[in-house]
């Protein structure tokens, strides 16, 4: 009996909610993505090299899916402190970790393109070079969709990320107050 | 420099709460309709196959 890459397809359900759910920031539409992206994946394995990462060729179905979607739609589907947003519980944590409830907010700020990067390369432990090729765009577009993401979560993210900052050990701590006191010459 | 590590310091921060963030995802219950649309696939394509071979 041969090998169906197709039953690897579950291994992949979780990380593809979690792609689906960061680029809609709306849990039943991002359900309806995973579902159209696992019928698309099922009848087009023959597109599917084996050997070569799975879950990349399911984030592009995903992805693809959802701009096209987007294009039908003549627009973007902005869900800025949307359902997704609002019905997570939040754990307000003092040890580091940002309140959750800002940063949801802060990154569904961010435009898709940029979401995305961020999530391929900041989360999910893509290289620039693979997420390019999902994305369909040069390396140096994901290296400054990705910056500029993150400049624009710390840009929004300011006071949460003054606490953050706060909480880190003495040392860094150190270095950072002191770079901010120390005076040029 | 100090901006330099400064903005390291922010990326680590912002990558390690997107991390946490998507980890929570990540860990949540994958629904049934996933894995039942799944078997199903897979039913059709089992009896495609037998017809085929038939």
């Amino acid at each position: 009996m041969s090998v169906d890459p197709r039953d690897e397809i579950v291994q992949h359900l979780p990380a593809l909610r979690a792609f689906a759910l960061s680029l809609t920031r709306n849990g039943a539409l991002a359900d309806d993505m995973v579902q159209d992206s696992l019928v698309k994946a099922w009848t087009k394995i023959d597109s599917y090299e084996p050997g070569t990462n799975m879950r990349a060729w399911l984030f592009t179905i995903l992805r693809n899916t959802y701009y096209s979607n987007r294009r039908k739609a003549g627009r973007e589907v902005a869900d800025v402190d949307g359902v997704y947003t609002a019905s997570l519980s939040e754990k307000p944590a003092h040890d580091g970790r940002l309140q959750m409830s800002d940063f949801h907010i802060a990154f569904a700020k961010l435009n898709d393109e940029q979401r995305e990067a961020l999530i391929l390369v900041g989360a999910s432990g893509f290289s620039y070079e693979e997420a390019a090729e999902m994305c369909g765009v040069a390396v140096g577009t994901i290296k400054s969709r990705t910056n500029r993401a993150r400049s624009r979560l710390a840009e929004l993210m300011h006071l949460d990320m003054d606490e953050a900052l706060e909480m880190t050990d003495g040392a860094t701590l150190a270095v950072i107050s002191g770079n901010r006191t120390a005076s040029v010459g | 420099m100090a901006q330099d590590r400064n903005k390291a310091r922010q990326s680590q921060v912002i990558d390690d709460n997107l991390k946490r963030v998507y980890q929570d995802m990540l860990e949540e219950k994958v629904p049934d309709r996933f894995l039942d649309l799944l078997s199903q696939l897979k039913g059709q394509q089992d009896k495609e196959t037998h017809g085929d071979a038939k």
